[in-house]
């Protein structure tokens, strides 16, 4: 199949970006959207000009590199799919595609797709992590958790960071990503002392970085690769006002 | 072993080069401890490392499951599956740690799967007989390296680690014998970089993607490990790489990578290729009489569970026989048809439904409708930077953890094994013998005005220029893609000698035309892509070539190293331990002068070396 694609093209963090017509030809439906990209820049650098640079690693769907907007849809169309596990089988011959980075203040743009996305590492480093000094765990098996609570903060332990909730959100809000951290840590025993000092912490920390509020829209789950649920988001603001409570 | 004094160790810088389980977990505790530690990784964020993407678990001989196991099972296991190319001592150790690995995890809330009463669970896993192995559904990788990432944020956040992404170690610099500090390029600005330590960790990863074609991420590198054998660090093992029975085949030339489907799916998943040469039928048109079970047959008590090596070399066969199956012959079939039958759709979904939906995304079809086709690609590297008990190199000063040194895996590894290696260097084998190198050290004082910063600085900004200035035809990819080739054709996962040979003359050959016909566009003062891949695959073509050398000097069959001289009359790898029980590490002489080869030998004195028996 043949596709038109418009890329946002973005020298620096200080330039000026404007989006580039480009032609995909002879794309076989059994590539991933990455590979697609490759090919097209493989031809960019045979015509001596710059490929269009975009962030991936894995190509797995795991490490939460790449993501960018397809025809405003972050990761494209395909539910619960990263851009490197999404494949052309899903389009069709002569589709024009749009590709633009993830767009937030507290993202902002590196060089073409790749934005800055170190506003998370902070979020982390402000509180999301169970204090445990190396070595100083006891056995395993000292503290049941039930099932269904470890299940659960799995399933809010499964983001990857990849920014997708924020890019799709109109209020460039990073509720999804800071709640799932805080649910998944927040529903197991050994995050109960911290929980508190969480949640005020990295909400706090949040704020600092310039990402809009939660206003319920639900665009985060929509697009969330991971399919991680809005409930983390309600978790947050329990622990949050439960905290300031204990705060007093 | 020395200490160090608690007051003493905030004068020490430590560099550490990587930020996955081994990196991550070292970092962080090195932190805690309070010596200085810069931490360097190249991706955007040190929770992107490629230890994020394992999938199947990580052993521990915690026994929970009262079914015999033990540390000693452990140690037995993992010397055993490295097929006599360990050393002992490091693997007993590996199986001490792996309890308090699992606590550590527990305690930094690792979500591991749960029993109902609310207790660990545990699955058993390709090459073991006891169910040891601890996971989060399909995804214990990421789990363990996002505790590991949590707890190295906790240490940037309490100002004992300085987190450097988005930089690229470029050199390593040695002052009077010792290891003292690192170049490193930032991938955004380009600048080139002196970065002073007492103590040089790197935990870089393997080398996997020499091949092209592997299930490692598209970053991942030699770089660093390399520029440290040309430093002076000898490379131990080359030639011992795995390759993974389960992958996603290959569908066509614009392949960029690999996918493994987990080893986990072997537990419930049958292997079968059709009876008949150049059967074309679908596999639901295949009566069960005309299909072989072929690892059943061959293996009967370990059957489709047998270790990584056996179970890829004995696809390979059936595949060279023209009984692949898939568009291109190279497959076989993973089916699940008789566990859905046994067990229900919704235990298998419980148990795989992640692979599953993974599997139908990158392929278009369902395993639950019909059987998965996978065949081996190439996963892991046992061989790395050599180094002793205390995981440290030939050069003083300078430990290597986790993937990138050679230590614990032998000629071939365990599933679940690496997770576990990675954690024990990390958390618990570099924060003692750090202590005792820095302990038992007197460091002079050097800053980066020394001449061999400058001397290294300039080396680097040559080869930058000089990768820069070529502008020639070819893409590093296209480059890229033919060395990987060669590679897996010569050096992959059946090796001779006159193949060998060949390969090495290819090889120079090809790398001749790299230095000659490379087309790198921009330049090196912003992010450069194209620039970061060409210096990596310049490596990647030294590195293949050290590969063949050492694999041309092993006569000798033994795990994943398998040369089509050494076989026992049913096509087993056949050993020789009289003359190759032995680590052999490389040094480097100079760009033309041959690497010198130093042979540690192996010695047994609890597990004897026997064949290896899976049948």
């Amino acid at each position: 199949m043949n596709l038109i694609l418009h890329v946002w093209r973005q020298k620096s963090a200080s330039g000026k970006g404007a989006m580039e017509r480009y032609d995909a030809r002879d794309v076989s439906a059994d590539m991933s959207f990455l590979e697609m990209l490759d090919v097209v820049n493989e031809k960019l650098i045979a015509e001596g000009r710059e490929p269009i640079a975009f962030e991936h690693d894995c190509r797995e769907g795991i490490c939460g590199s790449c993501g960018f907007m397809i025809n405003g849809i972050a990761h494209g169309p395909q539910p619960g799919t990263t851009v490197c596990q999404l494949h052309m089988r899903h389009f069709k011959d002569g589709d024009e595609l749009y590709l633009e980075p993830w767009r937030a203040r507290a993202f902002p743009v590196i060089k073409d797709l790749i934005v800055d996305r170190s506003a998370f590492d902070r979020i982390i480093m402000s509180g999301g992590y169970i204090t445990a000094r190396t070595g100083s765990g006891p056995d395993g098996n000292t503290l049941p958790v039930p099932k269904e609570d470890a299940d659960r903060a799995m399933d809010a332990a499964a983001c990857i960071g990849c920014g997708a909730c924020v890019a799709a959100c109109p209020n460039a809000s990073a509720a999804l990503f800071t709640g799932a951290k805080i649910s998944h840590l927040g529903l197991l025993p050994q995050g109960q002392a911290e929980r508190s000092r969480r949640a005020l912490r990295m909400v706090a920390q949040y704020n600092l970085e310039l990402f809009g509020s939660c206003t319920n829209i639900g665009e985060c789950e929509a697009v969330c690769p991971k399919e991680i649920r809005l409930d983390v988001i309600a978790r947050m603001n329990r622990d949050y006002l439960r905290a300031i409570g204990d705060v007093g | 072993m020395k200490l160090v004094n608690p007051a003493n160790k905030r004068k020490y810088n430590v560099i550490v080069v990587g930020s996955g389980l081994a990196g991550g977990s070292a970092a962080a505790s090195l932190g805690e401890l309070g010596y200085n530690v810069k931490c360097f990784c190249f991706q955007d964020s040190p929770r992107r490392a490629h230890s994020i993407a394992a999938q199947g678990g990580i052993n521990a001989a915690k026994n929970y499951q009262n079914d015999g196991d033990s540390v000693y099972r452990l140690f037995y296991d993992t010397v055993k599956g490295g097929d006599f190319r360990a050393r002992e001592y490091n693997v007993y150790r590996l199986a001490q740690i792996s309890v308090n690995i699992i606590d550590q995890c527990v305690a930094q809330g690792v979500p591991f799967a749960r029993e109902y009463g609310g207790l660990l669970a545990n699955r058993s896993f390709g090459g073991a007989q006891v169910s040891r192995t601890f996971y989060a559904r399909g995804q214990t990788g990421q789990q363990l390296l996002l505790g590991a990432y949590q707890a190295l944020e906790a240490q940037v956040d309490a100002g004992r680690v300085t987190m450097i992404p988005r930089t690229e170690m470029l050199d390593l610099v040695v002052i009077n014998g010792k290891a003292r500090g690192i170049i490193t390029r930032n991938l955004v600005t380009g600048k080139i970089e002196s970065h002073v330590a007492d103590a040089v960790i790197l935990a870089t990863g393997g080398y996997g993607n020499v091949f092209y074609l592997s299930t490692n991420a598209k970053g991942s590198n030699c770089t660093a490990i390399w520029r440290a054998y040309k430093r002076g660090a000898a490379f131990a093992n080359p030639c011992f790489t795995q390759i993974h029975p389960t992958c996603i085949p290959v569908s066509g030339d614009y392949q960029s990578k690999l996918t493994l489907m987990s080893e986990s799916l072997r537990n419930d998943g049958r292997i079968w290729v059709p009876k008949q040469a150049g059967d074309k039928r679908t596999p639901s048109q295949i009566p069960e009489n005309e299909r072989d079970y072929y690892l059943e047959r061959r293996y009967p008590s370990f059957g489709n569970l047998v270790p990584r090596d056996v179970a890829s070399r004995a696809a390979k066969a059936v595949c060279d026989e023209g009984r692949g199956v898939g568009e291109t012959g190279l497959g076989v079939y993973l089916d699940f048809a008789e566990s859905i039958g046994r067990l229900g759709r919704q235990v298998i979904e419980e148990r795989y439904g992640n692979l599953f939906e993974m599997y139908e995304r990158i392929t278009g079809e369902s395993p639950y409708r019909t059987p998965m086709r996978i065949y081996p690609a190439i996963h892991y590297t046992m061989g790395g930077l050599w180094v002793d008990y205390q995981l440290m190199s030939t050069i003083p000063g300078l430990f290597v953890l986790g993937e990138a040194n050679f230590s614990d895996h032998g000629a071939n590894r365990l599933g679940a094994s690496a997770l576990m290696q990675g954690l024990s260097d990390g958390y618990f084998v570099i924060p003692y013998t750090l202590g005792n190198y820095l302990g038992s050290e007197k460091l002079e004082k050097v800053d980066a005005a020394r001449p061999e910063f400058h001397q290294a600085t300039a080396e680097v900004e040559n080869r930058v220029k000089r990768l820069l200035s070529i502008k020639g035809k070819r893409t590093v990819a296209s480059f890229h893609r033919e060395l990987g080739k060669i590679v897996w054709d010569r050096c992959g996962m059946s090796r001779n000698a006159d193949g060998l040979r060949t390969a090495i003359g290819q090889i120079h050959a090809l790398r001749e035309q790299y230095w000659s016909n490379l087309n790198v566009p921009g330049s090196c003062a912003d992010l450069n892509q194209q620039l970061e891949s060409a210096g990596r695959v310049a490596d990647f073509f030294e590195l293949a070539e050290l590969m063949c050398i050492d694999a041309l000097d092993r006569n000798e069959s033994c795990g994943g190293h398998f040369r089509e001289e050494f076989q026992t009359e049913d096509g087993e790898a056949l050993r020789d331990d009289e003359h190759y029980q032995y680590a052999a590490a490389w040094e480097y002489k100079g760009p033309d002068a041959p690497p010198h080869l130093h042979r540690e030998p192996l010695e047994f004195d609890y597990v004897h070396p026997a064949q290896r028996s899976y049948k």
